[in-house]
This record gives structure tokens, C-alpha cells and sequence, in this order.
């Protein structure tokens, strides 16, 4: 065990002394943010796509955006992640002639993704809303849109709180493969510590910790939320 | 008030309405009843288009509101509708279920007023909308005020914060009439009101329901309550098959009911 110590002291070394502390930082930084950000325009893109693919299919335009729609979900469920992100950054982005920084590719091919698998989510939400609950909206007046807003999406969100809270998981994990295009998240963080000085049993070893830990803090997170969100459920 | 002009509906192959003409009158009482599966739901949902009829006209305040192009619900904030289910918003407490609508209506009539008079200062547009309120957090008083008072009138004042879940479903049933109520409506549309009740709750929402029909509201009744058609309606309609077989006074039809399906269905339910 004598090895180990001597490779977690030259680890601590180089992340206190040498300001490797810095660059974890920054990638934590960046791994919360790509995640979350990517999560925030998933739930807005994966909520307009699922109520398109629940309305009544009585008009044409109604069947011309569900076909968009699945044909979109079917894309980026068809593809893997980063295939995804070297797409957009080495061929969509040349093509427009459109410079972004690479964290901000990360966060819009995060978007697109997730919005795909959160339409899917949302979906079944909304179908696990009693129908009853839209037409008690309906009869007093107010109008589809206004129902789903206010009455059926907030009881879908309740329904797939826990689904959700394990896309956003599965995003914390996935921005692992943003290196690909060059942000530098936390797996970019270590291993270039680790590149330092050839010895990278102990910073993958501190990596792996720390995404575990903000796995749980987001498990705690959604925990409350649920809880919060239940209220209206039996009781009080 | 309303007026069915021949009515059809059908989904599918199977026809649930064949041309049904009819027409209420302001402060009637109609009540509905039939054998189960004769269409007396379905027809109830075709008047506020809850189901789109196939063909036909609803003509309600002047205007068929069958016809798409119309906007349905400016209409059906003029007519309530009770459900059998109670349909009551499940992620709203009781008070917010009954300010729902009209602060929705509110609001739409606030941003209507702001829209005409930035046109009218443009000296695009003459004239004033009446809103009743001048902002929103009047319209949301106001809401507030008359909720309560509904509220009060039914003596549940006190489930105000409560959310739906936690009450009774006699309770919840006239939560449902009073958030009906709550849009001052011409008529009330009343869908199997009781019959996913306990029965010793029935009768708490029948006689809301006789008290909302002696303040001289117009209601259309699908019911099985043989003993509130006889004594609240007006006019019974007896329904079979898609088709109105029978209609007339409760006194009338149920003493002497002229058609043999009529008296066929009475032996079985009185």
C-alpha cells in the first residue's frame, strides 16, 4: 500500500499545490452546466414535441408536425451521443459557417438529445393524466393550450418526476464524452492531471468519486422535489 | 336557449345519435333518462361539443356552435358542465378549482381591454371593452370573493385550501356544481351527476342541485334518480336507441308512459 500513498500524495500535490484544483473546478463547472442546461431545453423541446404527438389528429398540419416529430425523435435516438456532438461541431457548424465555443456545442447537442428522450417521458406523462382532468378544463371554458398548461403538463410532471430526475442523471454521466469537441469537462480535468505525471490510477479514482457524489446530490434533490410535488396526492 | 337541429353522431360504424331535434327553453329543467347505452350521455356531450357532432346544429345565444369555425369556449363559459367523475383539478385546492375559469376569463378580457385601447390611442379603433375590473388582482378579488361565497353556500368553507383528494365524493360533486356556478352560467349541463357516488352522498347533491334549479337555473339532467326527474324536472325525455321516444311532464310520463320501450324501462327501474 506503500505505492498508493506516494501516488496520492503526488495527486494532492499537483491539485493543491499546483493548481490542479483550478481545473477540476472548471469542469465541474462545465459538466453541471452542459447537463443542465441541456436538461432545461430538453424539457421545453421534449414538452412541445409530446403535446404535438398527443393532440387529435384531425388536421393535416396537426399529422405534417408529428411526422416531423418522430422523424426527429428517431434521429437522435438513433444516433449515439457523440456521434451527435462531432456532427454538429465538425460538419453542421463549417456548413453554416457558424463559430460556437465548444461548451456551448455541448449544451445545444445536450438540448436536442434530451429533448428527444424527454418527449417520450413527457408523453407517457401526459397520458397518465386522467382525460377527465382536460375536460373539466375544456367545460369550463378555457381553452386546449390553457388546460394543458395549467391542469395536465403540471400532473404529467408529477407522474414522471422520477423518470426525469434519471435523464438528468444519465446527462451528468454523458458529458463525459464532450472532450470530443474539445470542452473541457471534469474527465478532461483529471486526465490532463493525470497526463502530468503518467500516473492516473488516483485521479480516475477521485473522478469516479465525484461523480458519484453529484449523482447523489441530484438524488436528494429529486427526493425533495417529490415530495413537495406529492402533496396534492391523498390527504391535505 | 338551446336548440338541437337535427343531430347525428356516431363514432365510427356505430350511429349513437340519429337525428335528434329539440329545443330548451330558458329555466327549464329537462331531464334525460333511458337505458344504458341509448345515447343520453353522448347527446349531453354533443351540447356544449365535448363531442364533435357528425353532423347537425347546436344553436346556442344565436349561434350554431357545431360549426368549427365558431369559438367554442366563449360558449361554454355559458354553459357548465358537471361530470360523473367530478373532474376537479387535481393539482388545484378547492378554491383555485372554483377561481380557475374565472380568472381565466378575466385575464383574457384585461389583455383584450389593454389591446384596444393601445389601438384606440393609435386612433385605430373606437369604442370601450367592459371588463368589470381594472386589474388583475381585482379580477382575482373579485374571483376570490365569489369563491368563497359559493363556498359558504355549501358549507365547506373550510375545505377552501384543501386539494380535491382529501375530500368526500359528495363534497367533491358540489365543488364541481359550484365551480360551475362560479361562471354565472345560462345552463348547466349535468353528466350522470350521482351515479359514481357512495349512496348515502347522493343525497347532499341532489338537493344542491334541486336549490340551483328553485333559483330559476336551466338544466339539462342525464340521470337514473327516477325520484329527482319526477320531482325537480320539468320535462322528461325518454331516450332509446339514439332517438328521443317519448317526452313530456314527469306527472304525464311517469303515470301513463304511451310508448311500450318507455314502460318497458320504468317496470324495471321504479
Amino acid at each position: 500500500m506503500n505505492g498508493f500513498s506516494d501516488k496520492v500524495e503526488k495527486f494532492l500535490d499537483i491539485l493543491i499545490n499546483k493548481g490542479g484544483y483550478k481545473e477540476v473546478i472548471t469542469g465541474l463547472q462545465n459538466t453541471v452546466i452542459i447537463a443542465v442546461m441541456g436538461l432545461l431545453i430538453g424539457i421545453v423541446i421534449g414538452t412541445l414535441i409530446a403535446t404535438v404527438r398527443v393532440l387529435p389528429k384531425y388536421k393535416k398540419i396537426v399529422r405534417v408536425l408529428d411526422g416531423f416529430c418522430s422523424f426527429y425523435v428517431g434521429l437522435f435516438r438513433g444516433t449515439p451521443m457523440v456521434v451527435q456532438l462531432l456532427v454538429f461541431y465538425y460538419v453542421m457548424l463549417p456548413i453554416i459557417g457558424v463559430k460556437m465555443s465548444s461548451v456551448l456545442v455541448a449544451i445545444t447537442v445536450f438540448g436536442l438529445n434530451s429533448g428527444a428522450y424527454i418527449s417520450e417521458i413527457m408523453r407517457s406523462g401526459i397520458l397518465s393524466v386522467d382525460p377527465g382532468q382536460m375536460e373539466g378544463g375544456r367545460a369550463v371554458g378555457m381553452s386546449y393550450s390553457a388546460t394543458m398548461m395549467k391542469i395536465v403538463i403540471p400532473q404529467a410532471v408529477k407522474n414522471i418526476l422520477p423518470t426525469l430526475g434519471n435523464e438528468f442523471i444519465t446527462l451528468i454521466k454523458e458529458t463525459s464524452v464532450v472532450s470530443f469537441v474539445g470542452a473541457k469537462d471534469l474527465y478532461l480535468a483529471f486526465q490532463s492531471i493525470g497526463s502530468g505525471t503518467y500516473e492516473y490510477m488516483v485521479p480516475y479514482l477521485a473522478m469516479a468519486l465525484i461523480y458519484i457524489a453529484v449523482v447523489c446530490i441530484i438524488t436528494l434533490g429529486i427526493k425533495i422535489m417529490e415530495r413537495r410535488l406529492r402533496k396534492s396526492d391523498r390527504g391535505r | 336557449m338551446i336548440e338541437v337541429v337535427n343531430l347525428c353522431k356516431s363514432f365510427g360504424d356505430n350511429q349513437v345519435l340519429k337525428n335528434i331535434t329539440t329545443t330548451i327553453e330558458k329555466g327549464e329543467k329537462v331531464v334525460v333518462i333511458g337505458p344504458s347505452g341509448s345515447g343520453k350521455s353522448t347527446f349531453l356531450r354533443c351540447l356544449n361539443c365535448m363531442e364533435d357532432p357528425t353532423s347537425g346544429q347546436i344553436i346556442f345565444g344565436g349561434v350554431d356552435i357545431a360549426d368549427p369555425k365558431v369559438d367554442i369556449n366563449i360558449h361554454r363559459q355559458k354553459m357548465g358542465m358537471v361530470f360523473q367523475h367530478f373532474n376537479l383539478f387535481a393539482n388545484k385546492t378547492v378554491i383555485e378549482n372554483i377561481m380557475m375559469a374565472p380568472i381565466y376569463v378575466g385575464k383574457k378580457k384585461l389583455s383584450a381591454q389593454r389591446k384596444n385601447n393601445f389601438l384606440k390611442k393609435l386612433h385605430l379603433k373606437k369604442g370601450e371593452i367592459e371588463t368589470g375590473a381594472a386589474s388583475l388582482a381585482e379580477v382575482k378579488k373579485q374571483a376570490y370573493d365569489k369563491a368563497m361565497e359559493l363556498l359558504r353556500r355549501i358549507g365547506l368553507e373550510e375545505k377552501a385550501d384543501a386539494y380535491p383528494s382529501s375530500l368526500s365524493g359528495g363534497q367533491k360533486q358540489r365543488v364541481a356544481i359550484v365551480r360551475s356556478l362560479a361562471m354565472d352560467p345560462d345552463v348547466i349541463l349535468f353528466d350522470e351527476p350521482t351515479s359514481a357516488l357512495d349512496p348515502e352522498m347522493v343525497g347532499e347533491v341532489l338537493e344542491l342541485m334541486k336549490e340551483v334549479a328553485n333559483q330559476g337555473m336551466t338544466m339539462v339532467v342525464v340521470t337514473h334518480e327516477m325520484g329527482f326527474a319526477r320531482e325537480v324536472g320539468t320535462r322528461i325525455m325518454f331516450m332509446d336507441d339514439g332517438q328521443f321516444v317519448e317526452e313530456g311532464t314527469p306527472e304525464e310520463f311517469f303515470a301513463h308512459p304511451k310508448s311500450p320501450r318507455a314502460v318497458e324501462f320504468l317496470s324495471k327501474v321504479l
